[in-house]
């Protein structure tokens, strides 16, 4: 079924009785030809590019829970392709295209919408740094403007650019960014994927992989073996405990971050606003709520909920730049876990096993990633070689020196 | 999180820093003949269990003390903290 906007008139003079469950609920086949482990925004999303772009056949998609209750439903929502370094930026561009085409692509509203990114500058050291990351952008095709104080007093009256404890110097900003409907984003790929015949099975955890002789034959899940000619891991912040099932070890770390909005207000935030210097970023969601965060908490967790003394920190760096927040409420508050990798970026390769193919190590921006994570991963899985923006993300890097390592920060995840 | 530091007793685990795995006590051999592939493992490989885990953290708004602690990454259940000193000397470092 189409929808459309002559559909809903439809509907509604009709009593809505035409509506149909927007994805099948199959019971698992014998064996596919490609299963992917894993139904985030990254495993849907690579279901359903292999379907549609590379004309896959007998694609699964197995989540031991229900889709989008991991990290695709967790998040700040944020896109942008603002980064610097080669191997990412090109990979992360291609993402902001593919976004900015999406709800035609797959035919749901997922809300999409490019309110723009800005990131504050307070230090002569973060000018720079910022120029450079903006002539990086430029030449990788993206947007980005440098703003003087000025132009931010202008479009921002809100901000204090005389006297806060970190006076605002300018900006980089970043008009294409924005927010999107974290969750419309894994039922869009759901329902694109299993309208092209991908089987997706919830309620179905993986526990182990049959690997003889070096090949990966399938899966054992909660409902069964499950055989396969490729298998492709898509589990995010559970990376690590998956992969130890193929005996493997990652350059990986699973952490908590948390998550915060505050009840809803009127219209008092034009787009996403990054205050680095404060670990502390912010956007309004379309029903009002203030949607902010800051750090991870930096020890390894696999429980969903952090810890107060990041909550004290997030809201202190929310008060530094933003004093007039701390008379809203807060509503709700929530931690998803993170692949949290040893350079700060990801990884889609073929692992050392044949057969099985990984993508993860996200960190804290992999929401943004969506549409190019599944495009490259459904690229690699059905081609057996690389997609061209995602080349450098291979796991031999950390082995050969080649981190993509944007912060500059070094084997240490919880400082990424 | 409460850590019951062996010398000063609970303190809050916001005067501490996080540094990851405590294998990273055993560094590996310099002169062995797989050094290399041994360090990029010790450096960048982690096994990063959903359960219990020795770690280490520095208390850097405290004593400075380097401590081993166990605890449950599912639960954030701590169940022993030891000194880090003592840890590697009973494994035979700095005799
Ligand atoms: C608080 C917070 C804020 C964030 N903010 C942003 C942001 O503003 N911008 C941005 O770009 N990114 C952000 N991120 C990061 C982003 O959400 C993640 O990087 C991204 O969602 C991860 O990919 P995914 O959607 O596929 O993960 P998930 O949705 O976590 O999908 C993984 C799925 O695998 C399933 N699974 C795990 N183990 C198994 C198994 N054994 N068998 C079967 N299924 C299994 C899980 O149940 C889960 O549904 C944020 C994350 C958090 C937690």
């Amino acid at each position: 079924m189409r929808y459309s906007g002559f559909k809903v008139l439809k509907e509604a003079l009709m009593g809505h009785k035409g509506w149909t469950p927007a994805w099948r609920d199959p019971e698992p086949q014998a064996s596919y030809d490609i299963v992917i482990i894993g139904g985030g925004g990254h495993g849907l999303a690579t279901a359903y590019y292999l379907a549609k772009e590379f004309k896959q056949k007998r694609i699964a998609v197995l989540e031991k829970g229900w889709i989008g209750g991991g990290n695709v439903g967790r998040n700040t929502t944020i896109i942008r392709s603002n980064y610097l370094l080669d191997g990412n930026e090109p990979f992360y561009e291609f993402s902001l295209k593919l976004w900015e085409g999406l709800e035609q692509d797959f035919n749901y509203n997922a809300m999409i919408s490019q309110r723009g990114i800005l990131n504050l500058i307070h230090s002569d050291a973060q000018r720079d740094a910022f120029v450079r990351r903006g002539n990086a952008m430029i030449l990788n095709g993206a947007d980005a403007e440098l703003l003087t104080t000025a132009q931010i007093k202008e479009r921002y009256p809100f901000l204090n650019t005389e006297d806060a404890r970190f006076p605002i110097k300018g900006g980089l900003a970043q008009h294409r960014g924005g927010t999107v409907r974290h969750d419309a984003v894994a039922w869009g790929y759901a329902r694109g994927a299993d309208s092209r015949g991908v089987d997706i099975i919830q309620n179905c955890e993986v526990t182990g992989f049959r690997i003889e002789n070096g090949k990966c034959l399938g899966v054992e899940t909660s409902r069964g073996f499950i055989g396969a000619a490729k298998v492709g891991c898509a589990v995010a912040g559970s990376s690590g405990r998956l992969m130890a099932k193929a005996e493997m070890r990652l350059p990986i770390e699973s952490h908590v971050l948390q998550a915060f909005v505050s009840e809803g207000l009127k219209p008092v935030l034009p787009g996403v606003i990054t205050f680095g210097a404060g670990h502390f970023y912010v956007s309004q969601s379309d029903k009002g709520g203030l949607v902010f965060g800051g750090d991870i908490d930096g020890y390894n967790s696999y429980a969903q909920r952090g810890n107060l003394p990041v909550v004290e920190d997030v809201c202190e760096g929310g008060m530094a730049i933003f004093p007039a927040f701390g008379r809203a409420r807060l509503l709700r508050m929530w931690g998803g876990i993170m692949d949290m990798s040893m350079d700060g970026s990801p990884i889609i390769d073929k692992t050392h096993i044949d057969g099985l193919y990984f993508n993860g190590g996200w960190c804290y921006g992999g929401f943004k990633a969506t549409p190019a994570s599944g495009f490259c991963f459904a690229h690699l899985l059905a081609r057996d070689t690389p997609h061209p923006t995602a080349t450098a993300y291979r796991f031999d890097r950390f082995e050969k020196g080649l981190m993509i390592d944007e912060k500059g920060m070094g084997n240490q995840p919880n400082l990424h | 999180m409460i850590i019951e530091h062996p010398l000063l007793g609970p303190r809050d685990a916001a005067e501490f820093t996080y540094l990851g795995d405590a294998r990273l006590i055993d560094r590996p051999d310099w002169q062995s003949e797989t050094a290399a592939h041994d360090f990029f493992e010790y450096g960048y490989l982690r096994d990063n269990p959903a359960g219990w885990h020795q770690e280490l953290w520095f208390h850097e708004a405290g004593d400075r003390s380097w401590l081993v602690i166990t605890r449950n990454t599912v639960t954030h259940e701590i169940s022993k903290v030891e000194l880090a000193r003592d840890v590697a000397r009973s494994r035979g470092r700095s005799k």
